[in-house]
């Protein structure tokens, strides 16, 4: 059986969440309807709600549900950007993201530059991936829809300071996105505290299910629907997924209870990777902020490896890792975050990136550290794909 | 072995992937991606590029149970094919970037990078034969199914890439069989049409793509002779041996119609003529290469002065699908020669000339210099 080290891509279900869903799925009734099988449906899926509201600081009424955390970013981004931008007029044209965010938030600001008119910014980001807080100052303004940033960088880990953050744009009037998806069950959450207008989740990141996901939206914002046709929700038509709810609402429960602790063992054994990685392959160099990083990630760069050699490698002796930065058709490419971290295409390709999680053991992390020094060696044979090579020729 | 499969997402490299493991060996499927934008879904086998392309692959890696894994050789594909491709057409020169493909992506970049993880050999599904002499020296044949025999676009490879190529297919009676036997496994891909264009080009438009590439300028077309029959929109537009497309607008003395016999990209000028011009009595190469045993190792040539080669009777093959013409060749001056003993038609420098003797590739050589088999009324060809 392989040691799965790859909990960021998506992290395994517990039994008690697998038990409730499996219940779940066998009763019927649309959460809309009217008779008592409805109704049903409608109370697991509004306690459902009320766990992830409590799991994240914020109230059920503040929740809906989506088909997971993409889904979620782009109704955050780009139902902030349209509600601040009635038609015809366009007082917001300008959306600031930080340079490194996931390809959702990318890709949801580039579609709003191309159908929308909208003009976006990057804000940079240093080499540990943190924000710069004197560019995010100077980039702020009453011409800004809205600004989105990750809470926690999904490749490298780096918790943004996002208390500054936040702060800073509510100053300025600016509403805030935030991108929760890779934090969410990693360190506390308190939706009210920091309070933005919106925040994405999702559930298969915590040990729920795939296709299950959250927006926060605030009280006091406004989100124009990506979808419509039925209103079940604030922010969301369709049918509601009631028996996902409910793992969902499970999973919340599990993964944010006593969080602080959780945090804390897991940082531990995400420690004992990153100690023994550094100790196996000196010339490995740890990516993300070393201190303020989420608990469960390791993220390193091989100098002359490349990502996928080393992942090839380490697959075939068994064990699940990640480069970072899927892409489409599986193509593994250099990273955008470690290339805006300021790392050079050659050295981006050589990431590699070990997330723990609930599940894992410290056998389990030191098998990894013993079987690595060997798939090192051999990526690094294999070299970088850009280089010159002629068999024998 | 541990064999790593390249696998295209089409039907022969796929039957290739699930031959290699039923002989035995340790297989993994990779597919190259070559382009880092896999545009849209297309229909059909391109060869490469698309996303459904590697779909199609991972299926079939899925259903033969080995494990699958898409390896990113874009940039060295955009170098050494895409660039390549276009400063070959730019110099005047016809190249065939399946070659250069498997010259320097599949069978050097991969296959290099198979070794170094821990492989013996890549498996592809060419239709070509590996075998073994008495003396253990590898030997690239031609396939059972000359119909489909692909031994010309592997003329390239040498003695060091053999020994670690594996192509299974290489003696199965024909296509529809290989066919049947996807169905047979359950590939979806068993009817996908094979692929036949240049997959960097998919919609086949050759010229049109070099045009977006090299630029065009209006140019002079001119007889053998050196006079002015006409103008022309770019020079890159036509290879050796065309007819169509020269719009000079009033016929030749004799009444023939002309073909282009020449090309020349730094004046920009087309050199027309009579069809018998383009009969070539001899082609010839400083890059070239034995595919294994040469011509002197193989018992049919000796060492002359100055590392020449003797003669050698042999057969030279100037397209993937053109007949062989019986030849004689020699190695002089660094230069392999070789002269055919009817006429060549229609060379175009940077084409690759492969040398059989009998089934057996003995080795290529990509053609710099052609020598007319009909002399120039005045001016020297080429």
């Amino acid at each position: 059986m392989a040691i799965y080290l790859d909990h960021a891509a998506t992290s395994p279900m517990t039994r008690e969440v697998l038990e409730a869903y499996t219940a779940a799925l066998t009763l019927v009734g649309n959460p809309s309807s009217i008779h008592s099988q409805g109704q049903n449906s409608k109370r697991m899926l509004e306690e459902a709600r009320e766990q992830v509201a409590v799991s994240l600081g914020a109230d059920a009424v503040e929740v809906t549900f989506t088909s997971g955390g993409t889904e979620s970013i782009n109704l955050g981004i780009k139902g902030l950007y349209w509600a601040q931008n009635p038609a015809p007029v366009h007082p917001r044209p300008r959306v600031l993201i930080a340079a490194g965010e996931h390809h959702a938030t990318i890709d949801a600001a580039e579609w709003l530059a191309r159908y929308e008119g909208a003009i976006v910014e990057e804000v940079a980001i240093d080499e540990f991936g943190r924000i710069d807080l004197v560019a995010l100052e100077a980039a702020l303004g009453d011409d800004v829809a809205v600004l989105s940033i990750l809470l926690a960088n999904n490749e490298v880990g780096t918790i943004q300071p996002i208390a500054d953050v936040a702060a800073l744009a509510a100053s300025r009037g600016v509403p805030v996105h935030l991108d929760a998806v890779a934090a969410y069950g990693y360190l506390p959450i308190d939706f009210h505290a920091l309070g933005v207008a919106a925040l994405s989740v999702s559930a298969h990141k915590i040990g729920g299910p795939v296709g299950v996901g959250a927006l926060l939206i605030a009280r006091s914002a406004t989100i124009v629907p990506l979808i419509h046709g039925g209103n079940q929700q604030r922010g969301r038509s369709g049918t509601q997924d009631a028996a996902g709810a409910v793992a969902f609402g499970v999973a919340a429960r599990e993964a944010t209870t006593n969080i602080q602790a959780r945090a804390t063992a897991l940082a531990m054994l995400r420690d004992r990777l990153i100690d023994g990685v550094q100790a196996a392959v000196p010339t490995a160099i740890l990516r993300g902020d070393p201190v303020q990083r989420l608990s469960g990630n390791a993220h390193f760069t091989f100098p002359g490896c490349e990502g996928d050699s080393l992942l090839f490698l380490l697959d075939v002796a068994g064990f699940s890792v990640s480069t970072g930065s899927a892409c489409q058709a599986g193509v593994p490419e250099a990273s955008h975050v470690l290339l805006a971290m300021g790392l050079s295409e050659a050295d981006a390709r050589g990431a590699l990136r070990m997330t723990v999680g609930h599940e894992t053991t410290e056998a389990e992390v030191d098998a990894f550290v013993a079987a690595l020094p060997a798939a090192v060696s051999g990526a690094s044979r294999a070299g970088l794909s850009d280089r010159v090579v002629g068999m024998g020729v | 072995m541990r064999v790593l499969a390249a696998m295209s997402g089409g039907v022969d490299s796929a039957v290739a992937a699930a031959r290699a493991v039923d002989a035995g060996h340790d297989v993994v499927g990779v597919h190259l991606a070559l382009s880092r934008m896999p545009g849209t879904l297309r229909t059909g086998s391109r060869g490469c590029c698309t996303i459904e392309d590697s779909m199609d692959a991972q299926r079939a890696a899925n259903i033969i149970g080995i494990p699958y894994y898409v390896w990113d050789f874009s940039e060295r594909f955009k170098q050494d094919v895409v660039d390549d491709f276009i400063a070959e057409y730019s110099a005047g020169r016809t190249p065939n970037p399946c070659m250069r493909c498997n010259e320097r992506i599949k069978f050097a970049a991969l296959l290099e990078k198979a070794l170094a993880l821990g492989f013996d050999a890549v498996a592809t599904g060419h239709y070509a034969d590996i075998r073994t002499d008495e003396a253990g020296n590898k030997e690239l044949h031609r396939a059972a199914t000359w119909a489909k025999d692909q031994s010309y676009v592997l003329g390239v490879l040498n003695t060091q890439q053999l020994a670690h190529s594996m192509f299974p297919l290489g003696s199965t009676p024909s296509k529809a069989e290989v066919r049947a036997e996807a169905a047979a496994r359950g590939f979806s891909v068993a009817n996908k049409p094979d692929s036949h264009d240049i997959c960097f080009i998919p919609d086949g438009d050759t010229r049109g793509w070099l045009k977006d590439k090299v630029g065009a300028e209006q140019g002079q077309i001119l007889d053998r002779s050196g006079a002015v029959l006409g103008t022309h929109e770019g020079a890159h537009a036509f290879t050796v041996g065309q007819r169509k497309g020269l719009s000079i607008g009033y016929p030749a003395d004799d009444g023939k119609p002309r073909f282009v016999l020449e090309v020349q990209p730094k004046t920009n000028t087309v050199v027309v003529g009579p069809k018998e011009a383009l009969d070539l009595a001899e082609v010839a190469g400083f890059s070239y290469s034995w595919a294994g045993l040469g011509p002197v190792e193989s018992g049919i040539a000796s060492y002359g002065a100055d590392d020449s080669i003797t003669e050698f009777a042999c057969e030279v093959q100037i397209r993937a699908h053109a007949d062989p013409v019986a030849a004689i060749a020699f190695v002089a001056g660094g230069e392999l020669v070789i002269r055919p003993t009817t006429p060549l038609n229609g060379v175009a420098p940077g084409q690759t000339a492969v040398v059989y003797v009998g089934t057996r590739v003995l080795g290529q050589c990509t053609i710099a210099r052609t020598v007319s088999a009909v002399p120039a009324p005045t001016a020297q060809l080429v």
